[in-house]
């Protein structure tokens, strides 16, 4: 199964299984979506339940905050997530302060899907995570699937969940099999992360698209990798990557973030804090460059970072002990 | 961009005050368009592209009645615009193949154009992100006393963002010297206007910021030219800012992956009938400023002209690392 499929089937399935689940979102009802998630839909569940909507992001994501209030499970798609810009308030502001705002007589039970991330050539517009638009918001929560099994166990969880949830789904892995096994009822935690790989040597957390790319890179080293995928970016699971830090005695962070903004800054101090005692060596980060997307395709292959990269980074911190230089400073 | 390459763009926009040179800069752009198509497909081009063709006598039209010093907002649908205001088509194609012979250098790609020595500020992929900036460049003439306006150009679909309402209105109570041009091709993405819109003319929008609103046939080069020019003189003698709206057509889907199979029948075909290339030369017949069979024979040199672009293009290196990890700010990042 694809993740688009499993996304697809993630929506189909709630929105058979609870009436209060609606669909708003650009050409998703008609056109069956940008990336065909929502394809098939309008015809079993008709105009009212699966919407189209104008290019007017921030109505109909406001809309959904209001439609969610009054007890509807409104299920958002925005096509990019960089489009949400124009409409961040209604999210950040309105919907995360809602509950607190109304002493918990109100909640926004309402899920914003948005394609994110790099690697097809979009151009540097169309092609960030955007994580920290939203982490770090009191009242809303954030995740990421790395493929067809968590894109669907996120996605009906989120579509539970009492709160407002962004899923940021990795443009890139849309079109990705994965043999999966699971029911209607399967459900990922949200605020739960999962070990990936078993390894002694050293914790790499990751998430998203990342994880694929953290998995190959294990295949290229002779460190045994422990892989953490977080699966939230908000709330995250620190409880998982102390535990694991506490055997590995070392940490690496792999996002597809900017240095300045990625989410492993978070990662790293807390868990230096909280279990300071475990580190054998310096934690460590790969991130991105703090530059925006190139759009020339060689440009962008150096941008990500490669399992090669990766399996380099982690050779250099673990097998020669010293804390590597990313690629843009080149002293390694 | 170097100074022969900023002479060239200015001597192209020049050029245009030539009736034979507007139709050649027609044809030039829909040959770049089409052939942008194939190099897709031969695997140049990645992500995604949102050509123009059938929409070229807006492109020239405002480009023509427009000088190098008003500024420009533009769409991701800007190729035929940044040919039309004077980027060449190396630079045009180079910029989509990711090569240094891009406008941007090959950073930005198909939705980034730019072209500083005529004005077009990098295009905007974000839908209605161009109104608000034009506002300023506007605001910025009227600050420093200068009599340059601002060219907004948006799609149908802007007209249902935030954006557009926050800007008609700013500019409306400032005064401001702007000409916000709706290119209405009838289609936001994959949605018909009569679907996302409840009114048939963006146009009729203007009276709701007391400023005039204008149907202007999109198809027709001279139609185009002579409105932007009225409402260009309006706003450069501070009358204040006017809302063009262009009836035309978008001959693809709205980009690579979308083969516009929600058209209805027959509508692609209506829309042919009034090719606006084809209705520009048949009145350059008519004027004798060219000979019935000039138009293939144009064609055929422009198309000349632009397989001269490619090869140059996909000679041309990619860029380096250096220049992903610069122009970020005016100090070095890195």
């Amino acid at each position: 199964m694809r993740m688009r499929q499993a996304v697809l089937q993630a929506l189909d399935d709630a929105l058979a299984d609870d009436e209060s689940v609606i669909l708003l979102g650009e050409d998703i009802a008609e056109a069956g979506g940008a990336f065909k998630c929502t394809e098939g839909l309008l015809a079993k569940y008709g105009p009212d339940r699966v919407i189209d909507t104008p290019i007017s992001e921030m109505g109909f994501l406001g809309a959904a905050v209001g439609a969610a209030v009054c007890g509807l499970r409104p299920v958002v798609e925005m096509m990019f997530v960089e489009f949400t810009g124009v409409a961040l308030d209604q999210l950040t502001t309105q919907a995360a302060t809602m509950r607190y705002l109304s002493r918990g007589q109100f909640q926004v039970p309402m899920v914003m899907r948005a394609s994110a991330g790099a690697g097809q050539g979009f151009g540097c517009q169309h092609s960030q995570m955007l994580d920290h638009w939203f982490r770090g918001t009191p009242g809303l929560k954030v995740c990421a699937p790395s493929g067809s099994r968590t894109a669907y166990g996120l996605l009906r969880a989120a579509i539970d969940d009492p709160d407002p949830v962004v899923i940021l789904e990795p443009r890139i892995l849309y079109g990705e099999r994965e043999e999966v096994d699971f029911d209607r009822n399967f459900r990922l935690p949200l605020g739960a992360a999962e070990v990936v790989r078993r390894g002694a040597d050293i914790t790499l957390v990751t998430v998203g698209a990342m994880v694929p790319v953290a998995i190959e890179a294990a295949k290229l080293t002779s460190v045994d990798v422990e892989i953490i995928d977080l699966l939230s970016l908000w709330p995250w699971d620190a409880a998982a990557v102390a535990g694991s830090v506490a055997r590995t005695r070392r940490l690496t962070t792999l996002e597809e973030a900017p240095r300045g903004v990625g989410w492993g800054g978070d990662v790293v101090a807390t868990i230096m804090s909280e279990a300071f005692a475990s580190f054998a060596a310096p934690p460590h980060r790969i991130t991105l460059p703090d530059a925006p997307v190139p759009y020339s395709g060689g440009l962008e292959a150096r941008y990500l970072p490669s399992p090669a990269y990766v399996a380099n980074q982690i050779d250099v911190l673990v097998t020669q002990g010293r804390t590597p230089s990313p690629w843009w400073k080149e002293t390694i | 961009m170097n100074v022969a390459t900023s002479n060239m763009t200015a001597a192209r926009r020049a050029s245009l005050a030539d009736r034979t040179e507007q139709l050649k800069r027609m044809l030039e752009i829909r040959i770049v368009e089409e052939r942008i198509q194939q190099l897709y497909s031969e695997g140049e081009v990645r992500g995604s592209t949102h050509l123009c063709n059938g929409q070229e006598a807006v492109a020239v039209g405002v480009a023509r009645s427009t000088r190098v010093s008003d500024k420009v907002t533009c769409t991701y649908r800007g190729h035929g615009h940044a040919l039309a205001l004077g980027v060449t088509p190396e630079e045009v194609i180079g910029e989509i193949c990711g090569r240094t012979l891009g406008c941007a250098g090959g950073l930005g790609g198909s939705m980034h154009l730019m072209g500083p020595a005529v004005g077009l500020l990098p295009t905007f992929a974000i839908v209605g992100a161009g109104l608000p900036v034009a506002c300023g460049v506007a605001l910025a003439a009227r600050v420093r006393r200068s009599d340059d306006v601002a060219i907004a150009i948006f799609g149908d679909g802007a007209a249902n963002i935030g954006a557009f309402h926050e800007s008609l209105n700013f500019a409306s109570i400032r005064a401001l010297p702007i000409v916000f041009i709706c290119e209405n091709n009838l289609y936001g993405e994959y949605s018909r206007i009569n679907t996302t819109t409840p009114v048939a003319d963006i146009a009729t929008r203007a009276a709701g910021y007391g400023m005039p609103g204008i149907i202007v046939d999109g198809q027709d080069l001279d139609a185009v030219a002579a409105a932007t020019a009225e409402a260009v003189a309006r706003a450069r003698s501070r009358k204040g800012p006017s809302l063009l709206e262009m009836k035309t057509y978008r001959y693809s889907g709205h980009s690579r992956s979308d083969p516009a199979a929600y058209r209805p029948t027959g509508e692609l075909d209506a829309w042919l009938q009034r090719d606006p290339i084809a209705l520009f030369a048949e009145r350059l017949v008519n004027e004798r400023a060219i000979l019935p069979g000039d138009l293939e024979r144009l064609r055929e040199s422009m198309r000349e002209a632009v397989e001269d672009a490619v090869a140059n293009v996909l000679a041309a290196p990619i860029p380096s690392q250096d220049a992903m990890l610069s122009h970020i700010a005016a100090t070095a990042v890195f």
